[in-house]
């Protein structure tokens, strides 16, 4: 059991999703940042569908009732298990009655992040809703109560994989995933697929949306972060579009002109064109990407898409290669 | 294939939506026959390999994929020799039944509607209650259908100030389109009544309701005039 101290901005439960069921209307919600969770699971054993939690902002404190380990990737908040230290993409053991501990973002990282996942042995054990425990808040269903955590929430823990000696072995870690591809001048660059409005944008709007730096706005959520910029126009012929499905990494602009990417808890359909999406591999970027922060939009096709998936998928197999040479359990 | 000669003939417009989904989308103007080629479209490709959603939208459709499994020039592929094969009446809908209560403390803005569409408010229920409807699609809410079949007499325009929380299984018109709140959210429609039947329950198997291509009657269970 882990018990809430406090909770801090916004901390769900999150699993990889819930899948299959956008034709009802039901989006797909789960850890924004799916690499980081299944990162953070494979250090602890677990399963890549394992529930952990995402935590916002940071500011939150868990106290832990059993033995176990945790892991945490993303932004690590200056996280310290009673004062140690706790680095992202870490292992590191933890005994009952120990407390976990998250300030603010860490300006020492590399890119001082948003959120986190902390992942802990067993997983985070609340009931299986259409096949996944993540939180819907918008639908106030799922996870913990279908809502945010709150102090004296308590979570129960589901079996581990360890045995008692891996669950005792002292801390290590993996290298995270490369901010490759970044731009000179700190901002994270996503790559991006031309949508199917694309061609209804004038052509100074095109341009501007490839060239010009976009800022984050404190008013993104989960779902969606909202971006603020040169105003994107449509050409003057372009028709009002009827409701089309919309997924993760879309980029639609509103009557604005400022554009939203939308994010896991999104409506399943929307009706604004969609100048282009952000493509698979870099989503997770996005999910990290601090409030205020910088992004650029790199243009991409398919087949480039499909290489930076397919680097992401090797860099997942390195990891799993690396942790069974170690011994550690392997069941993705 | 009776009623939508020249339909047939003209392939949806095909656009990746990222690299995992691509859109299939037709010409406007959105039709019923138009929409039912987007639902057996989509019965047909939630059975291709690689496909792992379907979501249809207004006139268009979206397919899910796992680009290790299929890709898109395959998917674009096999939508372009299966549309010409597509019937219109392929899918046949289920007919659902939604008890209403009209007017009331459920249904706020009945007399508004009355006064905005020059009916009475019992008029109103008699034409709202009286047509069938048909589920084009679901989204927005879990479990919230877009319906088509309004009585144009009884179009009204959203509030010009939406509401912060608008009851569960609140009946709305907003526009030319009706339709049930399956949860509470802020929303804009004009509400005429309330339902007591869920549109959503996450525990049940069958999460919601409605699917595409059903088709809808509400029926008057009370009628409360203010």
């Amino acid at each position: 059991m882990i018990v809430v101290d406090k909770p801090g901005m916004l901390t769900t439960v999150q699993d990889l999703g819930r899948h299959g069921l956008r034709e009802r209307g039901i989006c797909p919600g789960g850890a924004l940042d799916t690499l980081a969770l299944r990162l953070a699971n494979r250090l602890v054993g677990n399963r890549d569908d394992a529930a952990g939690l995402e935590i916002t902002m940071g500011g939150c404190e868990l106290r832990f009732e059993q033995d176990g380990r945790i892991a945490l990737a993303g932004d690590d908040f200056g996280a310290q298990l009673d004062g140690a230290p706790v680095w992202p993409c870490w292992s590191t053991p933890v005994a009952t009655g120990q407390t976990l501990r998250l300030g603010g973002a860490n300006k020492l990282s590399a890119k001082a992040g948003l959120r986190s996942w902390l992942a802990v042995s067993g997983g985070i054990d609340v009931p299986l809703l259409l096949g996944s425990r993540s939180t819907d808040l918008k639908a106030g269903f799922g996870g913990h109560q279908g809502r945010a955590l709150k102090r004296g929430d308590r979570l129960p823990l589901g079996r581990s994989a360890l045995d008692a000696q891996q669950q005792a072995r002292r801390a290590f870690g993996l290298r995270p995933p490369a901010w490759n591809a970044d731009c000179d001048d700190e901002a994270i660059a996503l790559r991006v697929m031309p949508g199917p409005e694309y061609a209804q944008f004038t052509v100074a709007s095109r341009d501007a949306f490839w060239r010009e730096p976009w800022q984050i706005t404190p008013q993104s959520n989960r779902m969606g972060s909202r971006l603020v910029g040169p105003e994107l126009q449509r050409l003057k012929r372009s028709i009002d579009m009827l409701s089309s499905g919309v997924i993760p990494g879309t980029v639609q602009v509103p009557p604005s002109g400022q554009p939203i990417i939308l994010m896991g808890d999104a409506q399943t359909t929307g009706g604004y064109p969609r100048i282009g999406v952000v493509i698979r591999a870099d989503q997770w970027k996005l999910a990290q990407a601090p409030l205020k922060g910088w992004l650029r939009m790199v243009q991409v096709g398919a087949a480039e898409a499909h290489v930076a998936w397919e680097e992401q998928q090797h860099y997942l197999e390195l990891v799993a290669q690396g942790l069974q040479a170690a011994g550690w359990p392997t069941a993705h | 294939m009776s009623g939508v000669s020249g339909l047939s003939a003209t392939l949806p417009r095909m656009h990746s939506l990222g690299d995992a989904a691509l859109l299939c989308e037709l010409p406007a103007p959105a039709t019923l026959a138009a929409q039912q080629k987007i639902w057996a479209l989509a019965d047909e490709a939630r059975q291709w390999p690689g496909v792992t959603e379907v979501l249809p939208g207004m006139n268009n459709l979206s397919l899910i994929y796992e680009p290790g499994r299929v890709d898109s020039e395959e998917l674009e592929a096999r939508v372009a020799a299966i549309w010409p094969r597509l019937a219109a009446n392929a899918i046949v809908g289920r007919h659902i039944e939604i008890p209403v209560y009209y007017g009331g403390e459920g249904g706020p803005d009945l007399g508004d509607v009355a006064r905005h569409t020059g009916l009475t408010p019992a008029e109103v229920v008699r034409q709202h209650s009286a047509a069938e409807y048909i589920v084009y699609l679901l989204g927005f809410l879990p479990g919230f259908a877009f319906l088509g079949g309004l009585a144009p007499a009884l179009a009204t325009p959203r509030r010009t100030e939406p509401r912060t929380a608008v009851p569960a299984g609140s009946v709305g018109i907003g526009g030319e389109q009706t339709g049930v709140y399956p949860l509470v959210s802020p929303g804009g429609w004009q509400l005429i009544g309330r339902t007591s039947v869920r549109l959503f329950d996450p525990q049940a198997a069958e999460p919601t309701l409605l699917r595409p291509g059903d088709r809808v009657r509400f029926v008057a269970e009370r009628v409360e005039f203010a």
